[in-house]
Parts: structure tokens; C-alpha cells; sequence
């Protein structure tokens, strides 16, 4: 088999990724790198990184970028696009910084119908602070900040956050994918194509939700983390379309 | 441009757009509801933008990613929200990224009231937020400064890529006035920092992590370096009656104009005393005040608060001479006559204490 583009030109190169062995970011990078060469948006792209274990995204994309404050990305880039609505905006966000502390800037900028595009990594951790449970912490699993496993009691549920923004209006397409496989990381790739090619068509809004590994606080190593994503994550955070309102926003022009 | 008469939160806002802004993004709470409302209502006019966003927070970080692309941004509030933007304020500091942020200051701490009040001082003048930074601070004490400060404010951000803080007061940004504002400026320089998509050049990034601590170090110093220049050339302060004043109060904003009161009775009667109004609260103006002391014995500081410009006017005058300090703390606006009375006492305390040692 021969590799289609070996090294995508919005993919810094000779750096040494600072990512774990097995983890979904640096899949998910390459990924983005892929789709921006593709559409030929990365000349014009602007992407916001957070706070998380992708704060320092910047040292692979070689496109512009602006680091956020914990969770408040999709606001930025609600600052950049208006400001610039000739830009090509996307944000890159954990469960932590998109569904805990910025739940309230991801709700308002999708109600908002920003013309953005939102990565969201879903790991059911934070990964950077060490592990602690996220708002996606499934119920039982252990974490640093769970030692006995979430309980609905104490915690809560597992937050399902692009579901809820997928039933507003302004959300034009919103799909669940997850690199857990090759099948899967060919999806992913769909899904961001899809969201991305949305945006250049000025259909509004895109998040598409990645599942993805966090081997090092999952404490599996990658293969299993794959099966574990299939076989116990998935079934609570199932794949799939979410909404795709593509046509209706391109009518309503 | 003929003189209008406006209020002062309307005063920012026309001031704003004039001076370039396309950007402005709030969130409602008093007593600066006009300033956005204004805003809502005006900038879709010149092509701006104006959102009204879902908090301080989301705010402020929406001027950042304004900002970041090289326009005139600006975001305003009241005393709760400001306290809100200031991880904001931080991350501005830290990209070195230019943006104006009012702040119309009411009684506080916690949702106090919406009466005027100047407890912010602090916060303002501190670096408000996170991290080892200054934010120039600029106070305004009639709708016709609010106007010029503004303008001021957009030019003094560009120029040291930094965020600047106004700094007013619920009765400043309802009185009406009679004011004249400057011609609307023509295009700005490009910003050649800006993020604007990498074209055909290497791609860029702002972040403000920077993980090494001699680095962080480094970046701390390179802003202090710039604090220092901002220090040098970007003092205002007004002086009023000081030549022959025996006693001289020191005191910024609305409480600057009640002072005026106060002086101008005194002075009716030969009363020697006179105002040192400070326009600019950080950087402070030190020197004037340690000049002073060369010939004043006794300052007095009025605030709206209980006593946070005073600190600094203490700093520049290291025991040289006498400061007392009157303030109305919590949204009490004091009148001109409150002033004048405490001004004549220390006026007479002084003149006993001389006759007195002349007789010894
Ligand atoms: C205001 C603020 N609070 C807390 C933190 C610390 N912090 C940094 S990243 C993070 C969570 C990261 O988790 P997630 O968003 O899920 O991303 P991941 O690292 O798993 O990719 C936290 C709590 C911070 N930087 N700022
Ligand atoms: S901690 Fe988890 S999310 Fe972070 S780099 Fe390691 S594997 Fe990836």
C-alpha cells in the first residue's frame, strides 16, 4: 500500500510530538492537516486550541493559531470570525474545556449559529490535569477524582453536549465519530470534511464529537483503548449523524 | 463637528466608533446598559459588529479574538462583570494583544448597587487579574474627556499592543453633557502582528503558555520593559489652583468635579486650595504629587471608596508631608459642600499649627 500524501503541508514537520504513545490527538491532527490541504483552506484558516492536553497544537499545525483560555474557544473564534468572516475558523477542544468550564460559550455560539467549525476531542478525561473525571466520565469508571468509579449520585450523568446543541437551529451539521480503528479514522475524516466544506459554503455552524483514546489515563494500552471506545464508550456515546440541517440552512439563504 | 449633548455611556460608544472600533461585544448590567444599547444601534451603520454576548466572560474573549485579527475591539461593563473579564484582561496582557475595556464603576463588593462608586481602583490599576501585568488605566471626569480618553485609549492600546482600561463611574455615564467629538478616523496601519490566515508566509501563533520558566521569565521582563515606557510617556493628570494651594486634594473622576466644588467656594474667600486630578491612574502620576510635596504640606485624597487611590498618592509621598483621606464608599456621592468643609478644617488645623510655631 502506498500513502496517498505522506506529510500534509499544514503539518509542521521535524517536531517530535509531545502526545502519549496511542493517543487520539495526534490521529485527529493529522486528520484536520489532511482535510485543510484538501479543501484548500489552510491558507486562509484560523484555528483556536485550548486549554488540554492540544494547548500546544500549535507546534504541528502549520497554519495561524490562537490559544484559548479554558473553555472560552468558540468564543474566540466568534471574536476572529466576525471580525473576519472571510477567515476559515475552527476551534479544537476537550470534553473538559468544551463541556465542563466552557459549556456556556459551546451552547451561546451554537445557538448563535456561528459560521465555525468545533473539534471536539472526547476522551472521557482530563487528560492534561492527570486524569480527573470529565463531564463524559462514563458511570463506574475510575479516575483520579473518582477512585471508586462515577456514581450518578455524586456526579451525575455522562453529559451529552452535542446532542443537546445539535437540536438548535443554528447548528447546520453535528456528527458523533471515533478513531478507533482504521473504519473509524476514515470516518472521522468524512465527519471533518463534512463540517469543514460546511463552513466554505457558509452553512453555519459544525461540531463534529470525536471519540478518542486516552491510553495513559485509561491505563490500556492503545489496542485496548481502541476495543474499549468500540466495545463500552460507544454504547454511551453512540456514532452517528446527530443532525444535518445542510439543505434547510442553504434554502433558507 | 458641532457640540451634541449625550450622556456619557452614549459618549464611549460614539467615541469608540469614531476612533476606528468594529467591534463590540457586552453584556447588559447597570449603569452602562446605554453604552451597549448605543453600540446595538449604531454599529451595523459603519459595518461593525456588535453581540451581545452570553456573559462578561464570553465578552471579553470574543475582544480577544477580535483583537487577535487586528481590529479595534472593546468590550464594557459594570463593576460584577468586570470582575469577570479579568482572566481576559490576563490573556490580553499576556498575547500583548491591544483592546479597550470600560469600566462604569458601581457600589460594590458583591452586586452592591447601581449607585456611582470608585471601589474598583484596585482592580483596575493592579493588573486586575492573573500574572505579573499592568493595564494603563485612564479616568475621565466629563463627558467631553469620556470622549477624548477614548480616542486616547484605542491609540495608547495600539501603539504598546495592550489592553486599556477606562475607567468611570455610574455618574459619568448618566449625566448629559454638552460634547464634541473628534472627526471619525481614516483608515488605520495595518497591524502587521495580526493573525490573518498564513497565505503564502509562515503560519503564526499567539499563545501565552510558555512552559519554560526562564522564558516565562523573559516575556515578564519584555513587559515590564514596555510597563516602563507606558510609565514615561503616557502620565495625564490636570492641575487646578495649585499654584499658591496650601492644601491640595487629590482625587480623580466624578469625585474630581465635586472637588472642583468645592475649591471653587474656598477660593471665594482667599482659601488656598487647589486639586490635583489624576487622568491617568496607572501609570500614577508620582512625579507631579512628589513635586508637590517640595512645597504642600497636607494633601487631601477624596475617593468613592474607602481609600484605594490613597495607597499610591501614600507611595509618591513617603512622608514628605501630611495625607488624610475622606471617602463615601458603597455609592454615596459626595457634594461639593462635604468637601469644602473638610478642606476649610485642615485649612485651619495648618494655620494654628503654623501661627503656633511661630510664636514658639
Ligand atoms: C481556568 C482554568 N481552570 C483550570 C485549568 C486547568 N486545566 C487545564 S486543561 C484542563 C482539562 C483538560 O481536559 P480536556 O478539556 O478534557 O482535554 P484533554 O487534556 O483531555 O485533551 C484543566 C482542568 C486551566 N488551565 N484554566
Ligand atoms: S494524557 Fe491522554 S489525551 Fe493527553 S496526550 Fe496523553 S493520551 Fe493524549
Amino acid at each position: 500500500m502506498t500513502i496517498k500524501n505522506p506529510w500534509p503541508i499544514y503539518y509542521k514537520k521535524d517536531v517530535i510530538t509531545h502526545y502519549c504513545p496511542g493517543c487520539g490527538h495526534g490521529i485527529v491532527h493529522r486528520i484536520v492537516a489532511e482535510v485543510l490541504e484538501e479543501l484548500d483552506v489552510g491558507r486562509r484558516a484560523i484555528c483556536v486550541n485550548p486549554a488540554g492536553c492540544a494547548v500546544l497544537a500549535y507546534q504541528y499545525f502549520d497554519i495561524d493559531m490562537l490559544e484559548s483560555a479554558h473553555g472560552r474557544g468558540t468564543a474566540m473564534a466568534t471574536g476572529i470570525k466576525r471580525s473576519r468572516p472571510d477567515l476559515f475558523v475552527f476551534t479544537y477542544q476537550g470534553d473538559g474545556d468544551l463541556s465542563a468550564i466552557g459549556t456556556a460559550e459551546t451552547i451561546h455560539s451554537a445557538n448563535r449559529g456561528e459560521q465555525i467549525c468545533v473539534i471536539f476531542i472526547n476522551n472521557a478525561v482530563y487528560g492534561m490535569t492527570g486524569g480527573q473525571m470529565a463531564p463524559t466520565t462514563l458511570i463506574d469508571m475510575k479516575t483520579t477524582t473518582t477512585p471508586k468509579g462515577r456514581t450518578a449520585r455524586v456526579d451525575g450523568f455522562p453529559l451529552h453536549i452535542t446532542d443537546v446543541v445539535a437540536t438548535f437551529p443554528g447548528v447546520a451539521y453535528a456528527e458523533r465519530v471515533a478513531v478507533n480503528g482504521p473504519a473509524g479514522i476514515n470516518r472521522t475524516k468524512k465527519a471533518i470534511t463534512t463540517a469543514f466544506q460546511t463552513q466554505i459554503d457558509g452553512l453555519g455552524y459544525s461540531i463534529i464529537e470525536v471519540l478518542s483514546p486516552c491510553p495513559t489515563n485509561w491505563k490500556l494500552n492503545s489496542i485496548d483503548s481502541f476495543a474499549w471506545i468500540t466495545d463500552v464508550m460507544a454504547k454511551e456515546f453512540p456514532i452517528g449523524v446527530l443532525v444535518d440541517r445542510r439543505r434547510k440552512q442553504a434554502d433558507a439563504d | 463637528m458641532s457640540k451634541v449633548f449625550m450622556s456619557g455611556n452614549h459618549t464611549f460608544a460614539e467615541a469608540a466608533i469614531r476612533a476606528g472600533c468594529r467591534c463590540y461585544f457586552g453584556y447588559p448590567i447597570t449603569p452602562q446598559n446605554e453604552l451597549g444599547e448605543y453600540m446595538a444601534a449604531n454599529m451595523a451603520n459603519v459595518g461593525g459588529v456588535f453581540i451581545q454576548s452570553e456573559s462578561e466572560t464570553a465578552a471579553i474573549n470574543m475582544v480577544i479574538g477580535a483583537a487577535s485579527t487586528g481590529a479595534r475591539a472593546m468590550t464594557s461593563s459594570s463593576s460584577p462583570g468586570v470582575s469577570l473579564k479579568q482572566e481576559g484582561i490576563s490573556f490580553l496582557a499576556g498575547f500583548e494583544l491591544p483592546a479597550v475595556i470600560v469600566n462604569v464603576m458601581r457600589g460594590g463588593p458583591g452586586l452592591g448597587n447601581i449607585a456611582p462608586a470608585q471601589g474598583d481602583y484596585f482592580q483596575a490599576t493592579r493588573g486586575g487579574g492573573h500574572g505579573d501585568y499592568r493595564t494603563p488605566v485612564f479616568a475621565p471626569s466629563s463627558v467631553q474627556e469620556a470622549a477624548d480618553l477614548t480616542a486616547i485609549a484605542f491609540d495608547v492600546a495600539d501603539r504598546y499592543r495592550t489592553p486599556v482600561m477606562i475607567l468611570a463611574d455610574g455618574m459619568l455615564g448618566q449625566i448629559r453633557e454638552p460634547v464634541v467629538f473628534p472627526d471619525p478616523i481614516g483608515e488605520l496601519p495595518e497591524k502587521e502582528w495580526a493573525l490573518k490566515g498564513r497565505g503564502d508566509g509562515p503560519s503564526r501563533y499567539m499563545a501565552s503558555l510558555i512552559l519554560d520558566a526562564l522564558e516565562m521569565e523573559k516575556h515578564n521582563w519584555k513587559l515590564v520593559r514596555k510597563y516602563e515606557e507606558i510609565a514615561k510617556n503616557e502620565v495625564r493628570c490636570e492641575q487646578f489652583m495649585l499654584d499658591d494651594a496650601e492644601i491640595v486634594a487629590i482625587a480623580y473622576g466624578t469625585t474630581a468635579r465635586i472637588a472642583k466644588g468645592a475649591i471653587n467656594r474656598l477660593r471665594k474667600d482667599n482659601i488656598p486650595v487647589g486639586l490635583l486630578r489624576p487622568i491617568s491612574l496607572w501609570p500614577f502620576p508620582k512625579n507631579e504629587i512628589i513635586d508637590l510635596t517640595k512645597r504642600v504640606r497636607k494633601f487631601i485624597v477624596f475617593e468613592m471608596s474607602t481609600g484605594q487611590m490613597l495607597e499610591d498618592v501614600l507611595l509618591a509621598v513617603q512622608g514628605r508631608a501630611e495625607v488624610q483621606f475622606h471617602g463615601r464608599p458603597g455609592g454615596v456621592v459626595p457634594t461639593p459642600i462635604e468637601f469644602s468643609r473638610i478642606l476649610y478644617r485642615e485649612y485651619q488645623i495648618l494655620q494654628k499649627g503654623r501661627n503656633g510655631a511661630s510664636h514658639s
